[in-house]
């Protein structure tokens, strides 16, 4: 039997590998993008391709070691670059001499038949479609679990009295929600973390700032290429929310948008009505809202030569100025360095913080 | 006086500027182009665009700053889709936003969108509306729009006849200058220049590159001059989806045709420093270019610091070898 892998964005791979095995499926769970991963991606990636492709090359070239021979992974329709990473991964790995198989899944209101043809093709052990949909089902449930379990942890952090014990209940609770199977047994597990995550001992008189994270998805979602952005800021006191997660981004891109997923829309069309392909307009909606709603700041992750994310970079400048709010933008890429980010994330925690007390009344500016 | 339009010199410009510019004279409108680029205005286009964007984007910030002040509106069109299949990169689709809100005191833009994805006759709709900032009503703006399609038809067929969009618009001002470029050096070599328009045609940017081989004693071709017939029947190059940006899909169909045809002494690849669709076309060149050993192939990149000498030294260097791989050849025959 082939064994079977997909890519590895944050904790999503839990859900993936309980309904892959579903089906029957033998999986290898992708590890977590290190330095390896990314020297090898950078090897095989063209230059200027941006950071996901080259962890995901990586990625792929590492799950080939483990003994992988078919990979899973979503197509596109443009005019964003990610929609034809599968083909081009597909043709360096052939050019490399390995010979695999990509499932490569496109948005299934537009081609239906191959959205048929890959269920099939991943449905191993013949389950009727009755039993696919409950499996599906119990997979979405377990991602929404994580995701609610990550969300509480941003808020959280900040308020932790004693630094790192929500990363160290974090990382056990994952583990009960993805040791789940039924779904009544996932119900459960998610109440149980959050209620662990709840515990935690808090100090609710501390002063926290809120920054919503807006972007690109991978770079959102996977931690590794993020350099663990919402640890470090957790850390120094700040609440985040980040605009994206799997599911939320899966029901607006699969079925039908969700009310939020056209507020944001609406929220960005005076200033980009065109959707520019990846994530450029959700970054410009987003800011908005968040700045409506009296955030503190706004922090873009984007992957170095993002073309959607360069065409919101440019007009967030003018968002910024128009909302009164702080932007701060990375450009990712495989040079970047954890201390520079961090000393970065401390100046602009400082500059919120002091507008923020500024703003309050206070007196002192500089005490 | 006549009401003025300006159009930078930049990007869609080596494509569509006479088709553009004989609409608007015909709705009685004067166009303006931006000047030629210089360094003042590439360093004017460095000063305004964000860092992070390409080079031919920097560039047309900069034009925008030229005309800035001398005319009385400015025209960005937001081209999304012409061919009814691919659309144009992502900042192209937000070029006039992106402008917009980064330059100030601008004159007002024109944005009209243009995607022939909507419907047969989107493209003339949008036509017509351009018309209505002037004016002109339905009637003058369709028969201005079929006015400016013949005066693109015999663009295109210049191009085809082998002439550079700069000539061939020199060409259709003055049909007079029609002649073949004069020979001077020997010329036995026939090289392919792929990439954007915009990257090779500006010769200030693509440091005369064109020139520069034509001195070098090689005959020139672009993907502009092949018919479009030609690179349609390329289909998907053997690709499970095709490239969903116009100009790169252009690009790669014409180096499958080149490579496959053979007929052709090399291949040069011109894309711009941190490209974004270049970064997928330049690997699948580079694929195919394996697979076909016969054609030697290179990529140059330029940015906005690329160097006059480093650039001819590589053009002499790959000349030189292609050069002396034929002569061995055919002595070898």
């Amino acid at each position: 039997m082939s064994k079977i892998t997909f890519p590895r964005m944050g904790e999503s791979w839990r859900a993936f590998k309980l309904l892959l095995e579903d089906l029957g499926n033998e999986v290898v769970v992708p590890p977590r993008p290190n330095k390896r991963t990314l020297d090898l991606g950078v090897r095989y990636s063209p230059e200027f391709a941006c950071l996901p492709l080259k962890i995901l090359m990586g990625t792929y070239l590492e799950v080939i070691e483990m003994g992988a021979e078919t990979i899973v992974t979503s197509g596109g329709v443009g005019p964003c670059r990610a929609g034809e990473y599968a083909m081009l991964h597909h043709k360096i790995l052939q050019d490399l001499g390995y010979n695999l198989k990509m499932i490569v899944f496109e948005p299934p209101r537009l081609y239906p038949l191959n959205f048929i043809k890959n269920v099939r093709a991943l449905n191993k052990a013949r389950v009727s479609i009755k039993g696919i949909i409950e499996r599906v089902k119990r997979g979405w449930r377990m991602l929404q679990a994580l995701d609610n379990a990550e969300k509480l942890s941003h808020v959280v952090r900040p308020r932790e009295i004693k630094t790192g014990t929500t990363t160290a209940v974090y990382k056990k609770v994952l583990d009960w929600i993805s040791g789940a199977y039924t779904m009544k047994q996932i119900v459960e597990a998610e109440a149980a973390a959050l209620e662990a995550l709840r515990s935690i001992p808090q100090d609710p008189s501390r002063e926290v700032l809120r920054v919503g994270i807006v972007g690109e998805i991978y770079v959102l979602l996977e931690p590794a290429s993020n350099l663990e952005i919402e640890e470090t800021l957790g850390n120094l006191g700040v609440e985040v929310e980040r605009s994206m997660f799997l599911t939320g981004w899966t029901r607006d891109n699969t079925w039908n948008e969700t009310t939020h997923g056209l507020t944001v829309k609406e929220a960005a069309s005076p200033y980009l009505p065109e959707l520019v392909g990846g994530h450029g307009r959700d970054s410009i909606g987003h800011t908005i809202l968040y700045a409506k709603r009296g955030f503190d700041g706004i922090i873009q992750l984007a992957p170095f030569t993002c073309i959607p994310e360069i065409v919101a970079r440019t007009i967030l400048t003018r968002v910024s100025r128009d909302y009164d709010i702080p932007v701060l933008t990375f450009f990712l890429d495989e040079q970047t360095g954890k201390a520079g980010m961090t000393t970065r994330l401390e100046a602009f925690t400082d500059l919120m913080r002091r507008k923020k007390r500024f703003q309050a009344g206070a007196e002192c500016l500089t005490g | 006086m006549a009401v003025k339009v300006g159009i930078p010199r930049a990007l869609l410009f080596y494509l569509y500027y006479p088709m553009w510019q004989a609409f608007f004279n015909e709705i009685g409108v004067q166009v303006i182009p931006s000047g030629r680029t210089t360094k003042s205005i590439l360093d004017d286009g460095i000063r305004e665009a964000l860092a992070d964007v390409c080079v031919p984007i920097k560039l047309y910030y900069g034009h925008v700053t030229d005309l800035k002040g001398k005319v009385d509106y400015l025209f960005i069109p937001r081209v999304v889709c012409l061919n009814g299949k691919t659309v144009y990169c992502p900042k192209f689709l937000g070029l006039p936003d992106m402008i917009r809100y980064s330059v100030d005191n601008l004159p007002p833009i024109i944005d009209v969108r243009m995607d022939s994805r909507q419907g047969r006759f989107s493209l003339l709709k949008a036509y017509i509306e351009i018309g209505k900032y002037f004016g002109a009503g339905k009637i003058t703006s369709i028969k201005a729009y079929l006015k400016a399609l013949g005066v693109h038809y015999r663009f295109n067929r210049l191009l085809r006849k082998g002439f550079s969009p700069l000539e061939a618009m020199e060409i259709l001002k003055n049909p007079r200058t029609a002649k073949a470029g004069s020979a001077t050096t020997k010329v036995n070599l026939k090289f392919a220049v792929l990439g954007y328009p915009y990257a090779i045609y500006d010769s200030f940017i693509s440091v005369n590159i064109l020139e520069r081989l034509r001195q070098l004693g090689v005959r020139v071709m672009t993907a502009e001059n092949i018919h479009p017939a030609l690179l349609s029947l390329q289909r998907n190059c053997d690709l499970p989806k095709r490239l969903f940006w116009t100009l790169s899909d252009v690009a790669l169909k014409a180096a499958h045709l080149l490579f496959k045809r053979g007929r052709i002494d090399g291949i040069l690849h011109i894309t711009a420093f941190a490209c974004g669709p270049d970064s997928l076309l330049n690997k699948l060149i580079e694929l195919k270019a394996k697979q076909y050993r016969n054609v030697p192939f290179m990529t140059l990149m330029i940015d906005e610091h690329t160097g006059e000498a480093g650039i001819a030294t590589r053009l002499e260097a790959f000349v030189d070898m292609v050069r002396r791989r034929k002569e061995a050849e055919s002595c070898r025959k």
